[in-house]
């Protein structure tokens, strides 16, 4: 039976690329192995859009154990420990049908993580939805967070952060990202290459039904009027299966049976098997009768294109089947051997004693697309913010007013959905500016934090990208970590346009260019393209997971401040940016000017001498100053522990409004003793450290001189109220 | 030195922090697997929290099936101290060691955070470490806390000082404000008659460490081993 164009164009794929199938093939495919073409070559799997430009980023340094290109990172973190991390877009099947999406999401990147050889120990997420307005806003926030809570409460993996960000560019195009982070012996990463010939290609996990067929080729196509109609597409996640698949995985692999493994995630049993061949230049062969399946008269086509949940593909040396599959039999899990691998380099599918499908491996993989789309930089927005057109408004209702934000406001309605203690090993939970993981039985722990910033990458792609990894650096800093390595997911429109091309490689420039500088290589991430519906793209939104080290347990700061009488310096110089801020855009409904400039020699001498305040112990509490500015971060120091402050005017005459608010980059505020403030200023003046002092820590009152005075209290009750108000049940 | 027994089933997720917080009190302790027909003689019996059976058909109600389950039954009727903390302690209301039932939490969604909880009676072998009227702040994470029973059984464990643990705040206020799932009488755990079977919400375990909380949790297996 030889294809139609229907279905060419059905599958996603161009005339063009059946051409070149047809080639790779000599003859004509059919539909089975269409099916396999379509879900190898769309752009969620091939990155055929984003390849020649991800090549750019650093991905190694002397901790870099595994970067880019296996199913997570690996970075070494000393004493025979290795940290497993990556972190990937769910953003399309969570619109479509919110807790599934997210819950699937939460699942495949723990399996990404636990496939390596590592335990999973903490959970992070970035998730963007649409202005609160919006309609359809409030049922997929409710669905997106008891999503992920409901997945990895369940596995028993601490969902311990992230950030959750309201914007009208999302009203039609959610964003779900999830990262996990996950702690292996270093000396016993696993890896999905295959070695060796006719080795046993065995199927774990869940039994194989008909749901999420063709995820991946939705992933890769915009939306429109009948996207609901999509919702087929979206697999249902079994957190129980995970956490046995999870055990019975990390049980196995304890001793040396595993040659290679992968989870079944986008394309499923296609991408899987396609993967370990391609990377090990092997054939595969597979009978599909083998396949354990969920419902009657499964097709090979039906088989091959699932995106059921909660599977993997093992290859296990020699003899080794008898003792793997005791595991998995006490663990209530299927264990097939399915198939074989060859010596073919082809991908050969048996189903009722019959080839049904026979396929070059190279086509499937390195030989397939890759596109130098064409793009087209962006025309910087230069004009500055003239903070006297502004409509006149008194300072403290600009406070209140930001506080109060959907973007600003505290999000414990979100995260005490989240099981954030299991484990125990949470020493900071959300709401600081990283979380805190100690290192099971050892005395240092992992810092992590999620960061984007996607209307200052609409202002300027370029310095976006770079703002959103020094924000993740200083993120990182300000809780005593050192900072080790990112994994990034890059969620943007349509790579077919060129403005939106254009994004996406500034993007990457700013990234590379900051990366590079701060030493902190990329080891992981993820690309996912078409977050557009009827032609209408999302802001280009880059989201950063970046990883941290302490080392000493006794050395880790929070935001909270400690005691009446110390006082609040200012780290970095204050220069009065507005433009892209919190400020414009919460008072006078703004998106004007560019972002803030990045200087990265100042952003890495302010944070490297802020973890040395951290290690000699003066730093008694740090937080760093972004969206919002100075106040802002004054007010959630404040707000966090119940004290007050007392804070000053600006020496020099300043506008107010600009010192206060202002997006000024590489700036943290320290609290110190009276004692320790000699030391401190001797300290930043021999490294030439910009400084000032700006409050001092009192009762219970947040007051700004002659400006306003407020009891901190009820700053806590503004900054409370939005969640509960809005998901309020009527 | 003590003997412990941790009973695991498949999506119990606390076990190994149970299993931590023990050993740092020196119990010698195991795990027990839930396929096995055999309990080692142990001075403790903790059946753990998470999701068994990832709390399909009724949180518990797979689990309370189990083949081990029907040895911590028999041990628990001839006296055995039985700790079911979570998921355990709704195991242990399916399996019919405890009475009533824990429905889902009046806010329809999972809570997990730090509560403030009461000590109403110490005169039992798991609270005697504790003072009367002492205020503890415990973890909970759950889907299905909100404890209910009839009122002739509510009635039973008010007057026989079966109830040690209720919600309270800060200041040791037991309020509706205080209550975070709905819990009838703001009950965080119950004894049975004998007082030798505890089922509690808040997870002890999770505060037996200073760099991560506090040691709260810690007087319950001090108790146990006085």
């Amino acid at each position: 039976m030889i294809v139609s164009k229907d279905q060419i164009e059905a599958h996603g794929l161009t005339l063009d690329e059946y051409k070149k199938i047809k080639e790779y093939l000599g003859r004509d495919s059919n539909l089975l192995e269409l099916g396999i073409f379509s879900a190898m070559w769309n752009e969620h799997c091939s990155y055929k859009s984003s390849k020649v430009h991800l090549k750019k980023l650093p991905t190694k340094n002397n901790i870099v154990i595994q970067g880019p290109g296996e199913n997570a990172g690996v970075i070494d973190i000393g004493d025979g420990d290795a940290v497993v991390f990556k972190i990937e877009s769910h953003n399309h099947p969570s619109f479509i049908e919110p807790y599934q999406g997210a819950a699937t999401g939460v699942g495949g990147i723990l399996r990404d993580v636990f496939t390596m050889g590592a335990r999973p120990i903490a959970l992070m997420n970035s998730i963007h939805f649409g202005s609160p307005e919006n309609p359809k806003t409030k049922n997929l926030l409710s669905g997106v967070v008891s999503g992920i809570g409901g997945y990895g409460n369940s596995v028993g993996i601490p969902t311990v952060g992230g950030e959750t960000k309201f914007n009208d560019t999302y009203n039609e195009n959610i964003l779900v990202n999830a990262m996990a982070v996950g702690l292996a012996n270093k000396n016993k990463i696993f890896y999905s290459k295959a070695k060796g010939l006719n080795k046993a290609v065995v199927y774990v996990g869940s039994k194989t039904g008909r749901d999420g067929i063709h995820g991946a080729t939705m992933a890769s196509a915009e939306f429109d009027d009948n996207s609901e109609e999509k919702k087929p597409t979206v697999q249902v996640g079994d957190p129980f299966t995970e956490k046995l698949l999870l055990e019975a995985c990390l049980e196995l692999m304890k001793d040396n049976s595993i040659i290679s493994i992968q989870d079944m995630g986008a394309a499923g049993l296609t991408s899987s098997s396609i993967e370990m061949a391609s990377k090990g230049k092997l054939g595969i062969e597979l009978d599909l009768n083998k396949v354990p399946c969920r419902e009657n008269n499964m097709t090979p086509y039906e088989m091959m294109l699932s995106e059921s949940q909660e599977r993997m593909l093992l290859i296990l040396d020699d003899n080794k089947e008898k003792e793997a599959k005791k595991i998995f039999d006490k663990w209530d899990l299927d264990f097939v051997v399915i198939g074989k691998t060859t010596d073919t380099n082809r991908l050969i599918l048996n189903f009722d004693s019959k080839k049904v499908a026979d396929i070059p491996i190279p086509a499937l993989a390195e030989k397939a697309p890759m596109y130098e789309r064409k793009f087209m930089l962006k025309k910087l927005k230069k004009e500055k913010i003239e903070i006297n057109n502004l409509k006149k408004i008194k300072i403290d209702d600009a406070l209140l007013k930001i506080l109060s934000s959907p973007n600003h406001s505290n999000k414990n309605w979100i995260t005490d959905q989240y099981d954030q203690s299991v484990m125990c090993d949470t020493i900071q939970k959300s709401g600081g500016d990283s979380a805190v993981i100690r290192i099971h039985n050892k005395d240092k722990a992992i810092a992590i934090s999620v960061d984007s910033s996607a209307s200052y990458c609409k202002a300027d792609p370029k310095n976006g990208g770079k703002q959103i990894v020094a924000e993740n650096w200083r993120n990182l800093i300000s809780v005593g970590a050192k900072p080790m390595a990112i994994t990034n997911c890059l969620n943007f429109g349509s790579p077919e346009k060129p403005e939106v091309m254009g994004e996406f490689v500034d993007c990457i420039n700013g990234i590379k260019e900051a990366c590079e500088f701060l030493n902190f290589p990329v080891v992981s991430g993820n690309v996912s393209f078409y977050n557009e519906t009827k032609s209408k793209s999302i802001d280009p939104t880059p989201v950063i997971g970046g990883i941290g080290i302490i080392n000493d347990l006794n050395k880790i700061r929070n935001i909270m401040t400690k005691k009446n009488g110390n006082v609040i310096i200012v780290i970095g110089k204050t220069i009065g940016h507005l433009g892209q801020s919190a400020f414009i855009y919460e008072n006078f409904s703004m998106k004007d000017g560019p972002p803030p400039e990045i200087n990265l020699l100042n952003e890495k001498n302010n944070g490297l001498a802020v973890l040395d305040l951290i290690k000699n112990g003066i730093a008694e509490s740090v937080h760093d100053i972004s969206s919002g500015g100075m106040l802002v971060a004054l007010a959630e120091m404040s707000m966090s522990s119940g004290l007050g402050l007392k804070i000053n005017k600006p020496k020099k005459l300043k506008n107010i409004y600009e010192y206060f608010f202002g997006e000024d980059q590489g700036r943290y505020l320290i609290e110190v003793s009276k004692n320790n403030l000699k030391n401190l200023e001797l300290f930043l003046k021999k490294n030439n450290i910009f400084y000032e002092i700006v409050a001092e820590v009192q009762n219970d009152t947040f007051e700004l001189e002659s400006l306003f005075s407020i009891k901190t209290k009820n700053l806590q009750i503004y900054n409370n109220q939005w969640y509960n108000s809005f998901n309020a049940i009527n | 030195m003590m003997k412990s027994s941790v009973i695991v089933f498949p999506g119990s997720n606390c076990d190994r922090d149970i299993a931590v917080a023990l050993k740092k009190l020196q119990f010698k302790n195991s795990m027990i697997w839930h396929k096995e027909t055999e309990l080692p003689k142990s001075d403790l019996i903790v059946v753990p929290g998470g999701f068994s059976y990832g709390d399909y058909l009724r949180s518990g109600a797979i689990a309370a099936k189990s083949n081990i389950l029907s040895e911590v039954v028999s041990a628990g009727k001839k006296g055995s101290l039985i700790l079911g903390i979570c998921n355990g302690f709704q195991i242990l209301i399916e399996c019919g060691l405890l009475k009533g039932a824990l429905l889902r939490n009046s806010g329809l969604k999972f809570i997990s955070k730090d509560i403030q909880v009461k000590i109403l009676s110490n005169k039992s072998k798991f609270f005697n470490k504790y003072e009367l009227g002492e205020v503890l702040k415990l973890n909970i994470a759950h889907n299905e806390g909100n404890y209910f029973t009839s009122k002739d059984h509510l009635n039973e464990l008010e007057d026989n000082e079966l109830i040690p643990i209720k919600y309270c705040d800060e200041n040791g206020k037991i309020n509706l404000k205080s209550n975070p799932n709905g819990s009838m009488n703001n009950i965080a755990g119950i004894f049975n008659n004998t007082k030798n079977i505890l089922g509690m919400m808040p997870h002890p375990e999770r505060m037996s460490d200073k760099i991560l909380s506090n040691e709260n949790g810690l007087g319950l297996f001090l108790s146990i081993m006085n």
